[in-house]
């Protein structure tokens, strides 16, 4: 495993010694401003500000990055209408009134748990004898928006820490406060929210984003970490990971796929976010160094070379925020979907046209690297403005797919073939 | 000034909402701390004119749901619905745009102020004019006090945002830059 500890921490101190500088050039700069003429062009901006290589442009001047309304819709108003699915296939609600719906896990019992990013609180959906409803299952978390079940127990993911509830559904009306299990991790709020799931080897996955937009950072960060499910035996499993938040492992191969989103501000259409597999521990998938498995980072790519890292097995477009993904095991779409993988685009900020806010279809090759990415849930942008941004995705035990929405606090639910309306 | 009783109030008030109370009658204890008509006169706390209304509905639901701590604006917000956000949030909105501070402005630290606000792209998100956008607040001409304030706790997290945005952008903005960015944002003309 290499070691960038030493390297990254001389560039930081490097980046502060220019950076306290130019702050006494700029504080012995003479206080008049400019006399005429055109303004002066701005300083350059600090050491990993997330707003290099921003330029001063009014088109640029457009973009900023876009938040979802706190209050969910109500159910009668989710643009359920506009949503569109391949032929044969339906989509309906499937919960709603659920602030800022993000990460899904499903318990064997069949409740679907809804981690959320922006508020405090994971959600319940149970379905009781055809009757579904919500409730909060906690809340005073920060940013828990990861959420993974097993053997009876719920884990939660907030920004810096792993807690459980164990025997949840036996305690669904009154749950008691979960416990910690893990907390060694960063308190970094950019790239600090979490994915976790459960990996065939029973281990709890981890993801630790890096820092900021494109930055040096230490040991700590840009990885994929695994962890027994007593906290225990912390380990990191990938690096190079700039911000993950989806992966699940192919069925046939036990390999773990991961997407990963590409950093802002280098252009409209590079770098496109990831699609990655973990063929051993310890693999580097490059970023801040190199993105897209071919491009090599104009600020910090310097002496780095894109064969030194694992590219990726598949592009996901441009700033799309690919997020959740899941491969489909499932017996209720056709078979040609069997180990496809889902995909929730959460949809580009940092480009014009937005693009992404969308699930789309990719279908590996034999050797398991992408043979095509194709759209499936569409529908969520209209006029170059969002209606909903899917997170993420999950197949339920009789095969039919949700999809949360965290821009509508609400579930979607995807069948295939004579529609079943889940009851009510 | 007696916050405690003008807390009381204004709670009152927003509980018991009298048949028929307009929006303006409503809303006169948030502006008895706020200003009348726009512009804040009390200390370390915001101007509210011309805020955008998708920022100012982010910010009464955060102080309902306590994921933004600041006991007043709790106790304020604890029994509004959804719909009386967004009605106090459409009426914050409407209020007249902040009045630039009557002291003059300090040459130097507003040199220095603009070539920081500048440095950091602080238009990107917030609009060339500083007058914000959607979610984005409107910061041109906010009391310096409550800017320098702000700042800070984005600095150092103890003011949790909706998203991680001003967290990250404070991390490279050096403390002692804030004073200045402030003073520049509150003068901004």
């Amino acid at each position: 495993m290499i070691s960038i500890s030493s390297v990254s921490r001389r560039v930081l101190l490097a980046g502060a010694v220019f950076g306290a500088f130019t702050l006494a050039a700029a504080a012995q700069q003479p206080a008049s401003p400019p006399a005429s003429g055109a303004a002066p062009a701005a300083q350059p901006l600090p050491p990993g500000s997330p707003l290099i290589g921003r330029p001063d442009s009014e088109a640029a001047a457009k973009l900023a990055p876009v938040a979802p309304p706190p209050i969910p819709t109500q159910a009668d108003k989710l643009p359920l209408a506009k949503l569109k699915v391949p032929a044969g296939f339906n989509i309906e609600v499937y919960a709603s009134g659920m602030a800022n719906a993000r990460s899904l896990a499903l318990s064997d019992k069949g409740t679907v748990f809804v981690g959320s990013r922006l508020v405090d609180k994971v959600y319940a959906i149970t379905d009781k004898d055809g009757k579904r409803s919500v409730k909060v299952i906690a809340s005073g978390l920060y940013r828990p928006n990861g959420v993974a079940f097993k053997d009876g127990t719920l884990y939660i993911a907030e920004l810096s820490k792993i807690s459980k509830i164990e025997k949840i559904d036996e305690f669904i009306d009154n749950p008691p406060k979960p416990t910690v299990i893990y907390d060694k991790l960063p308190k970094d709020e950019a790239h600090g929210w979490k994915f976790i799931a459960i990996g065939p080897d029973n281990k709890l996955y981890v993801p630790v984003g890096q820092p900021g937009n494109n930055v040096l950072h230490d040991d700590d960060h840009g990885q994929i970490r695994r962890i027994n499910l007593d906290g225990s035996g912390a380990e990191v499993y990938a690096l190079g990971v700039r911000n993950t938040v989806g992966f699940d492992w192919n069925p046939e191969t036990k390999q773990l796929y991961f997407t990963d989103n590409g950093r802002d501000w280098l252009s409209e259409t590079v770098p496109e976010d990831e699609l990655n597999r973990v063929t051993k521990a310890g693999e580097d998938f490059g970023a801040p160094f190199c993105y897209q498995g071919n491009i090599i980072d104009q600020e910090l790519g310097w002496g780095k070379n894109c064969k030194d890292y694992t590219a990726p097995v598949g592009l996901m477009g441009p700033h799309t925020a690919a997020l959740g993904m899941r491969f489909y095991t499932g017996s209720m779409f056709p078979k040609t979907y069997k180990n496809v993988i889902f995909v929730a685009r959460h949809g580009s900020w940092n480009k014009s046209q937005k693009q992404g806010g969308d699930v789309v279809l990719v279908k590996l090759n034999k050797d398991g690297t992408v043979k095509s990415v194709e759209p499936f849930l569409t529908g969520f942008i209209e006029d170059n403005k969002y209606v909903g941004r899917p997170v993420d995705v999950m197949q339920l035990k009789d095969g039919s797919l949700l999809v949360s929405d965290d821009w509508n606090g609400a579930v979607y639910r995807i069948t295939y073939g004579k529609q079943k309306v889940a009851a009510k | 000034m007696n916050r405690t009783l003008i807390a009381a109030l204004a709670l009152s008030s927003l509980i018991f909402p009298a048949f028929a109370e307009t929006i303006q009658e409503r809303a006169a204890p948030c502006l008895a701390c706020h200003g009348e008509r726009g512009t804040s006169g009390t200390e370390n706390t915001p101007s509210l004119g011309g805020q955008q209304a998708p920022y100012a509905l982010i910010q009464l639901f955060m102080f309902r749901e306590k994921l933004r701590a600041f006991e007043p604006m709790n106790e304020m917000a604890k029994s509004l619905t959804d719909d009386d956000l967004r009605l106090f949030s459409d009426f914050i909105a409407t209020l007249p745009k902040p009045v630039p501070p009557s002291d003059a402005a300090d040459a130097a630290r507003m040199a220095r102020g603009e070539a920081l606000a500048r440095q950091n792209r602080c238009n990107t998100c917030h609009n060339t004019d500083y007058s914000g956008k959607e979610n984005v607040p409107r910061i041109a001409n906010q009391r310096e006090d409550y800017l320098a304030k702000t700042l800070a706790e984005y600095k150092d997290n103890s003011r949790h945002g909706y998203d991680a945005t001003m967290a990250d952008v404070m991390q490279t903005v050096a403390r002692d830059q804030i004073g200045d960015l402030a003073h520049y944002l509150a003068h901004h003309r």
